[in-house]
């Protein structure tokens, strides 16, 4: 067997040496992407057979769950997957620019943006404006606070840990105005923005599933493109400039994509933590450090995490339908610590 | 750092200032609001007090207590933010920042909902119990890994202690969902709506808290020159640090037992008095003290008008004013690198 499979367009925009073992990860991640879809669609308050399950889907069903897996459990499983894809995917690219492990967008505050602008959107535009348009919301939210946070960052330069302090005080602004909105609206949205902000993919519709879907085919095949240039960035600045990097330029349509995906994976299953902070270490582990490699075992680790999550707040407590994210956070937090004091190589 | 007032003197004057300042604040709390109150009337219903008068009764069942609340938790934040940065030698150490807020928050929360806790003094130990916890778990995680307690790691590790408290009481109040916006406006921080009657089992620790930082002042002196000359001294170190963390769990977990989660207070205030009169704390901490109860009242005054007629949580004030502060620090404290 060959140790390494080589992917290359005949321009060579597009080029990597992918291991043989990444191939068998992937395939192994895709199995058991395809087990966690067929369980999520069976369990809940009514139990369905992982088997009827599967004649469902394959469109021989007898019929009779129709309404609650394609209503309910369908579109919830699918936005569940989309939002963890790109959540993880995000957080690979921002751990790409500021060549920081920790780097992740609920950390440094793009999360808090995105939720910011969906609030608002939801407090002051909702009446005038279709639902449709609130992922544009949160992703301008987030845009806005991506470049605050990079300029207040900027001192001849962006020093990662520099960013990812700037960024922890900007979350903390972020946090205080979703605070404010939510304190001061009426009780019943207070609520459910409350429920929101946690982290929640409750309430999903198709229409979530057709929007999310979008925004993740138009932004994430645009990574590819940097892939090898991520991989020279990661050198550091002085030798990726002398191999002729344009540094700032490649940060730039970076960040643009990392914003994109993650706000719109906030407009609709609002700020579920450090799901793109631990997936992007998990593909390390797997498949070692290539960018290109990284990115499709990053997007099957990320779905996979949320949709375990949010399988597991649903049904824990049945019946209250706790925010996923307190689930990824209770994951996530430990994982980020044990990263932060972990031996230093 | 070069302090403005470096000499004995003008530090007693200086402290005698802010005491003023204190003072005017304090009244100005209890006179401006939805009814405005001259001056007079305030002083008239403390010296001939009226049942009759409306005025006379909305300042002492609510104004005062209001004022005296945000006085007390002012200064309990700002002492245990001094303290904190002491002992960490970390300048962005802060009850907020390290987690310490979350954690009392989240234990108090989760008592309520699963044990029904509900008496103030119960919240005051769970409010004890869960600064510690947090306190003690951000500052093991920073002594770990050799390099004992970097800036960025501990700050790191407390914004994550911080998320995973405060994800777990999200959880917790959206499984039990009853009267969320009261605790809401509580979690944001708020010192509306609360009386003395909630202060007094309190004080008693808060005070206690507050002497025994003020005596350590000089200690404090010596344990910042270094761990080693510290003990070349003859001081017990591990001792005074103890009662330094003691000190910061109380001060810490009482005000948000009363207050919920202030943030930023403990972080700004002690860079402006160290920045006014240097690195002594014998000097550092009575001013904190003086000083944070000051900032906070400004912002509880503030918090009434910024969107009259409804009232602003006051720990929204709080990030709005410290979150930039801890910005600037940021900055500089790379630049210097």
């Amino acid at each position: 067997m060959k140790r390494h499979i080589t992917i290359r367009n005949r321009s060579g925009t597009v080029s990597s040496r992918l291991k043989t073992k990444w191939a068998i990860s992937l395939l192994s991640l895709t199995a058991i992407t395809l087990i966690v879809f067929i369980a999520g669609l069976s369990v809940g308050s009514t139990m369905i057979q992982p088997l009827a399950v599967m004649q469902h889907l394959l469109g021989f069903g007898s019929g009779e769950y129709d309404f609650i897996i394609n209503t309910h459990r369908l579109p919830r499983m699918l936005i569940s997957l989309l939002v963890g894809a790109s959540l993880g995917l995000s957080g690979l690219i921002l751990q790409g620019i500021v060549r920081n492990p920790l780097a992740s967008p609920d950390i440094i505050g793009i999360t808090g943006g995105a939720s910011v602008g969906a609030i608002v959107f939801i407090t002051y535009g909702l009446g005038t404006m279709s639902i449709k348009l609130l992922p544009l919301a949160a992703i301008i939210g987030a845009a806005v606070v991506s470049l605050v946070i990079y300029a207040l960052s900027w001192n001849k330069g962006v020093t990662p840990f520099r960013l990812v302090l700037i960024g922890i005080g900007v979350a903390a602004v972020t946090s205080g105005l979703t605070t404010m909105m939510i304190v001061l609206s009426p009780a019943e949205t207070a609520s459910k923005a409350y429920s929101w902000m946690t982290g929640s993919v409750y309430g999903a519709t198709w229409d979530h599933v057709h929007s999310m879907l979008l925004w993740f085919v138009g932004f994430a095949p645009l990574v590819l493109f940097f892939a090898r240039a991520v991989n020279v960035h990661e050198l550091g600045d002085v030798t990726a400039v002398g191999l002729g990097a344009r540094v700032e330029l490649l940060r730039l349509g970076l960040l643009v994509i990392s914003v994109a995906l993650a706000g719109a994976a906030v407009a609709y299953a609002g700020g579920i933590g450090f799901v793109g902070l631990i997936a992007p270490h998990m593909a390390r582990r797997l498949v070692g450090r290539s960018f290109a490699g990284l990115v499709p075992i990053t997007i099957f680790i990320g779905g996979l995490i949320v949709s375990i999550a949010d399988i597991i707040a649903r049904t824990a407590f049945l019946p209250l339908d706790i925010p996923a994210g307190v689930f990824t956070a209770g994951i996530g937090a430990p994982f980020f610590l044990y990263l932060l004091f972990k031996k230093q190589r | 750092m070069t302090a403005l007032i470096s000499r004995n003197s003008s530090k007693i004057i200086g402290l005698v200032i802010a005491f003023c300042l204190l003072v005017v604040f304090f009244m100005s709390s209890i006179a401006f609001g939805q009814t405005p109150m001259t001056l007079g009337t305030v002083l008239d219903a403390f010296i001939h007090f009226d049942p009759a008068s409306s005025d006379h009764i909305i300042i002492r069942t609510t104004r005062v207590d209001r004022a005296v609340i945000a006085t007390v938790i002012g200064a309990s934040l700002a002492i245990s933010g001094t303290l904190m940065q002491a002992l960490t030698r970390n300048p962005l150490a802060s009850p907020s920042i390290f987690g310490i807020n979350a954690g009392a928050v989240f234990f108090i929360v989760m008592a309520a909902t699963f044990f029904s806790a509900s008496s103030l003094l119960q919240y005051m130990w769970l409010a004890f119990l869960g600064a510690a916890v947090a306190a003690a778990l951000v500052y093991f995680l920073g002594s770990l890994g050799g390099e004992g307690l970097s800036t960025l790691r501990i700050v790191l590790a407390g914004a994550a202690v911080s998320a995973l408290f405060t994800s777990f009481t999200s959880g917790m109040l959206v499984i039990s969902e009853n009267s969320l916006q009261g605790v809401l406006f509580w979690l944001a921080g708020s010192v509306s709506g609360r009386t003395l009657d909630m202060l007094v089992p309190l004080l008693p620790f808060i005070s206690g808290a507050g002497l025994l930082a003020f005596g350590l002042g000089n200690t404090i002196n010596i344990l910042t020159s270094g761990e080693e000359v510290a003990k070349g001294l003859g001081q017990r170190t591990t001792l005074v640090k103890l009662l330094m963390a003691a000190a910061i769990v109380v001060l810490a977990g009482g005000s948000v037992a009363i207050g919920g989660s202030i943030g930023f207070i403990g972080l700004i205030v002690p860079h402006i008095v160290r920045g006014l009169i240097g690195m002594d704390h014998r000097w550092v901490i009575p001013y904190s003290a003086v000083l944070g109860a000051g900032t906070l009242l400004l912002a509880d005054i503030g918090s009434r008008f910024i969107i009259m007629p409804q009232e602003m949580p006051i720990g929204v004030m709080t990030a709005f004013l410290g979150a930039p502060f801890f910005i600037y620090l940021a900055r500089r404290g790379f630049r210097e690198r």
